[in-house]
């Protein structure tokens, strides 16, 4: 490990340390483990991502703040880390899913639009003039290939496919903690509440639906899938991710 | 002259019950002269989906490895085989990517895509030169004949033909069509997809 100052190889990302590390991207993690805590679970019929919004005056209008974002009707993203980074990501995400839509005229698949979001990481770890992204994130979304499926990005560009997971701060006790919740027939509804239960074990203040945000994937059954892709009522592509309203979070709070 | 009957052909596509056929002529011309009688239009995309490009026979080399290409790095990113739609969009994309300086082609697909409940389900398109989807239900045409192939196709299809019925509508409506067009003919080639075969048959017409 590099010194407490990162030492000679912290600051040319190109250039390895002698031990093999590329010490920036470690510093991206640390960046990563103060974030708040996000988690993600796959259940039998979609997958739950929650993350903790906590803002540092009672002044700010968390109203406004987005942590868990919509990609594209079937895949969304939340975070920890670096705000900024991460809407950065998101724009470029977004960009990727609409000209994937544009060549082949349908949204691409998570782990295609995963992969392409990984690939923008990893070339800040290799680029002049740059730092690594200051995020890890969880990608959650549905496709007619693989189903559901949920995926975990690090600062290096890394990512893998997961049951359940948990990013940023206390990720260590909160997956400690979703190994011993997770069972593989577990339902959305109780992946939503295993989700908060999650949240609330290293949970500092009142958990409320402004300090919460969720998004699910939900599904399609076989007779929507009959239907098509396209809603009737509006002509656009039928959404499978969608962010939970906070009245929908305050329901589930209550529970 | 139109650069569109340079080298001459002629491509048809027909819907059948739970199959699709795909038929093209195999003249290359120079012009009025003929030079092949052997020149393939039809290529095979994937197991269960056809690509016709009638059209500049040297357009038609470059797409065909053009689209082999597209397809193959699609096939290797998405660990999974491109279904007709998807691959009808991406003909379009392509061709409208050249929206100022076009491939002289009208590309022509057949294929069977898979439905949610593990079915099979009959897929014809065609676009013209810049990409423009033409989602039939019955057939489509394009070449040199496409007028002629019209009119006789408007004569002989019906709906839910069987694959050995299709075949012959397809047949004959691509010889007695090409028969009144002298930039296409010099023989043909059928393509009967189904579920679990792909049948190909080589029909000799009027060499003339």
């Amino acid at each position: 490990m590099a010194s407490a100052d990162g030492g000679a190889y912290s600051y040319s990302l190109t250039v390895f340390s002698p031990s093999g590390k590329l010490v920036q991207i470690e510093h991206a993690l640390a960046a990563v483990a103060q974030g708040t805590t996000s988690l993600g679970i796959k259940a039998s019929n979609g997958i739950v991502i929650a993350t903790e919004k906590k803002t540092s005056s009672i002044l700010i209008d968390d109203s406004v703040i987005d942590k868990v974002a919509v990609i594209c009707p079937n895949i969304g993203i939340v975070y920890s880390g670096m705000g900024p980074d991460f809407r950065v990501l998101i724009t470029k995400a977004r960009k990727s899913a609409q000209a994937y839509w544009k060549i082949y005229g349908e949204y691409p698949p998570t782990r295609v639009l995963t992969q392409e979001i990984a690939t923008v990481m990893q070339k800040a770890t290799q680029s002049g003039g740059v730092r690594p992204y200051g995020v890890s994130l969880l990608v959650a979304g549905w496709d007619s290939h693989r189903g559901p499926t949920l995926y975990q990005v690090d600062p290096s560009g890394s990512y893998w496919a997961w049951k359940a997971s948990a990013i940023g701060k206390n990720m260590l006790n909160a997956k400690t903690f979703l190994e011993k919740r997770y069972n593989d027939d577990i339902s959305l509804e109780d992946a939503i509440h295993t989700a908060l239960l999650t949240l609330k074990e290293g949970f500092e203040g009142q958990m409320t639906e402004k300090t919460i945000e969720i998004g699910v994937v939900t599904v399609p059954t076989e007779a929507e899938l009959e239907e098509g892709k396209i809603g009737g009522e509006t002509g656009r592509v039928r959404p499978t991710f969608r962010k939970l309203s906070e009245e929908e979070v305050r329901d589930y709070l209550a529970l | 002259m139109s650069i569109m009957e340079y080298n001459g052909g002629s491509v048809v596509a027909m819907v059948g019950k739970d199959c699709v056929a795909i038929a093209s002529d195999l003249r290359l011309g120079n012009q009025a002269l003929g030079i092949s009688s052997n020149f393939q239009k039809i290529f095979p995309i994937t197991d269960r989906i056809y690509l016709g490009l009638p059209g500049l026979a040297t357009d038609v080399t470059t797409l065909r490895e053009r689209f082999r290409f597209r397809v193959n790095m699609y096939t290797i990113k998405e660990e999974r085989e491109i279904e007709p739609e998807t691959f009808a969009h991406l003909v379009s994309s392509t061709l409208y990517e050249h929206r100022f300086g076009p491939y002289f082609v009208e590309p022509v697909m057949a294929g069977l895509s898979k439905t949610p409940s593990g079915g099979v389900k009959p897929f014809i398109a065609a676009t013209d030169l810049i990409g423009c989807l033409n989602f039939a239900k019955d057939f489509v045409v394009a070449g040199t004949a496409s007028s002629k192939l019209y009119g006789v196709a408007e004569g002989l299809w019906e709906p839910d033909l069987e694959a050995e019925d299709l075949f012959e509508t397809i047949s004959q409506t691509l010889l007695n069509a090409v028969d009144r067009d002298a930039y296409s003919g010099w023989g043909c080639i059928v393509h009967v997809i189904t579920k679990d075969k792909v049948v190909t048959r080589t029909l000799k017409g009027r060499m003339d």
